[in-house]
C-alpha cells in the first residue's frame, strides 16, 4: 500500500517533459516535489504560470497566492493574467494535465468532488472548468472512504463535477485507466495483489 | 474629464441603488477592493446582488456587507472560510448562484465585450447544466451561459494614471480585468496613482476606457492563508 509520499511521486510519473499542469489542493500538492528533471510549469488558476515553492518567513507577498490562498513565489519563467485568461487556457485545452483529489470516481470517468448533499457546500471553485477543459485529467485519493468503502465505483452517488472526464485513478491500493466498459488495472501499489485490489473495487475491472 | 475621486465615498455617493448588480473583483483577499466595500458598508445600500468569486472572511471584504445585511445574492464559485454567510445561506435569509469559475469570469468578460450567451463544456451533466440550453458542437455537448452586465463594478489595481489606465500586480490582478469590463460604471481603487505617460503604454493591463473612476488609498491587504517554508 503507498502512502500519501509515495501516491504523488507516482503521480509525478504521469507528467511529461514540457508540460504545463494544474495540481489541486491535498495529496496532488505534493506531486510537485517529485517531478525530478522534467521540466514542469505548473499553473495556478487564479491567474499564474510558473508556480513557485511557499516563500521563506517573512518573505510573504499578500499579491501572490496560489488557488488555495496558500502565499507562494513566482519563478524566472512566471508569468501572470487574469482569471478570463487563465480559464481560457484550461477551457481551451491548453493545459496537458490536471492531477485533481476526488470523493467518487466512477468506471465510467465520471468525478466527484464538490459537494456532499445534506453537508456544508463551499462551491466548486475551478474544478469544473479543469476537469472539463484540460488535456489529462488525473485523479489521485484514498482507495476506500473512512467505512472502508470503495471510492472507486460502478457509478458515482454523489453530484458530479464532470461527466466521463477521467482518464486515470491513483489510489493507496493501485492504478487504473478508465477504459470502454470499465476500469483497466495498469499497477497494484506495493504489497498488493490484483486480487486484493480488485477485492477493493466495486467499479468493473476489464 | 476627470476621473479621481478623493475617497471611496465621494466615487460612490451617486451611483449606488438598492437592488444593484455588482461585480467585484479579487480572489479570496487577495486583490479585493476593501476600500470600495467599506464606502458601500458606510452608504448603507441595501439588497445588492454580487458578482464576486468569493464572499470574503466574516470581517473582511464582502464579508463586512454580510454583516450589515446588505446583499441580497451571490454569484460566487467558493464562498468557504465564511461563517456568517454560511448562517445567512442556510437560514434562507441570502441567495446564493454557483457558478465554476471559469464560467465566472467569462460570463464577466464576455458581459464587456457585448457577449449576451457563450457556450461551454464545463458543466456539462452536472446540476450546473440544469434548466440550460445545451447544443452539439462537432460531436461534443456545451451548455449556454450568459454574460454579466453589471451596474456597478469595483476593482483593485496597483497602479493607475489619471486617465484610468490600469496595472495590476501579480495574482491581485485575478477578477479584476473581467470584473471592470462588465460594469456600467465600473471605480477602480488603486495604490498609487501617477501621472500619464508614466506608465509604459505596452504594459498597460486594463486600459482606462473601462475605468470611469479612480480611488487611491492604503490598502490593508490581508493574508488568509500564510504558508511558509523554513530558511535552509
Amino acid at each position: 500500500m503507498w502512502d500519501r509520499n509515495q501516491m504523488a511521486a507516482r503521480a509525478a510519473d504521469e507528467l511529461q517533459d514540457g508540460w504545463y499542469v494544474n495540481l489541486g489542493i491535498g495529496i496532488p500538492t505534493l506531486v510537485a516535489n517529485y517531478v525530478g528533471d522534467k521540466d514542469i510549469t505548473l499553473q495556478s488558476e487564479n491567474g499564474m504560470l510558473g508556480m513557485g515553492p511557499f516563500p521563506f518567513d517573512g518573505d510573504e507577498d499578500p499579491d501572490l497566492i496560489n488557488a488555495g490562498k496558500q502565499t507562494i513565489t513566482e519563478l524566472s519563467r512566471t508569468a501572470y493574467f487574469d482569471s478570463a485568461t487563465s480559464f481560457g487556457m484550461i477551457r481551451g485545452g491548453k493545459i496537458a494535465a490536471a492531477i485533481l483529489g476526488a470523493m467518487e470516481v466512477a468506471e465510467n470517468g465520471d468525478l466527484a468532488n464538490w459537494m456532499i448533499p445534506g453537508k456544508l457546500v463551499k462551491g466548486m471553485g475551478g474544478a469544473m472548468d479543469l476537469v472539463a477543459g484540460v488535456g489529462r485529467v488525473v485523479v489521485v485519493m484514498d482507495h476506500t472512504n473512512k467505512y472502508g468503502e470503495s471510492k472507486v465505483l460502478k457509478a458515482c452517488t454523489l453530484p458530479l463535477t464532470g461527466r466521463g472526464v477521467v482518464d486515470r485513478i491513483i489510489t493507496n491500493l493501485g492504478v487504473f485507466d478508465v477504459v470502454e466498459g470499465g476500469l483497466h488495472i495498469i499497477e497494484c501499489a506495493e504489497g498488493v495483489t490484483e486480487n486484493e485490489l480488485r477485492a477493493a473495487t466495486e467499479a468493473t475491472i476489464v | 474629464m476627470k476621473k479621481i475621486y478623493e475617497s471611496a465615498e465621494a466615487a460612490l455617493v451617486d451611483v449606488l441603488i438598492d437592488g444593484m448588480v455588482i461585480a467585484a473583483g479579487g480572489f479570496g483577499l487577495c486583490g479585493i477592493p476593501e476600500l470600495l466595500l467599506e464606502g458601500i458598508k458606510q452608504a448603507g445600500t441595501k439588497d445588492l446582488t454580487f458578482a464576486s468569486n468569493n464572499a470574503g472572511v466574516d470581517d473582511f471584504g464582502i464579508g463586512i456587507l454580510l454583516q450589515t445585511r446588505q446583499v441580497k445574492k451571490m454569484i460566487s464559485s467558493y464562498v468557504g472560510e465564511n461563517a456568517e454567510f454560511m448562517r445567512q445561506y442556510l437560514s434562507g435569509e441570502l441567495e446564493l448562484e454557483f457558478n465554476p469559475q471559469g464560467t465566472l469570469a467569462e460570463r464577466m468578460r464576455a458581459g464587456g465585450c457585448g457577449i449576451p450567451g457563450f457556450y461551454t463544456k464545463t458543466g456539462v451533466g452536472t446540476v450546473i447544466a440544469e434548466g440550460k440550453e445545451s447544443k452539439m458542437f462537432d460531436g461534443q455537448e456545451y451548455i449556454l451561459e450568459e454574460g454579466i452586465f453589471a451596474d456597478l463594478s469595483i476593482v483593485k489595481a496597483w497602479k493607475a494614471d489619471d486617465t484610468g489606465n490600469l496595472i495590476f500586480r501579480k495574482t491581485a490582478r485575478n477578477f479584476n480585468p473581467p470584473a471592470a469590463m462588465c460594469g456600467r460604471i465600473c471605480i477602480a481603487e488603486v495604490e498609487e496613482i501617477v501621472p500619464r505617460g508614466s506608465l509604459d503604454p505596452d504594459l498597460i493591463h486594463l486600459p482606462g476606457i473601462y475605468v470611469h473612476r479612480i480611488v487611491q488609498g492604503d490598502h490593508e491587504k490581508r493574508i488568509e492563508q500564510r504558508t511558509v517554508r523554513e530558511r535552509a
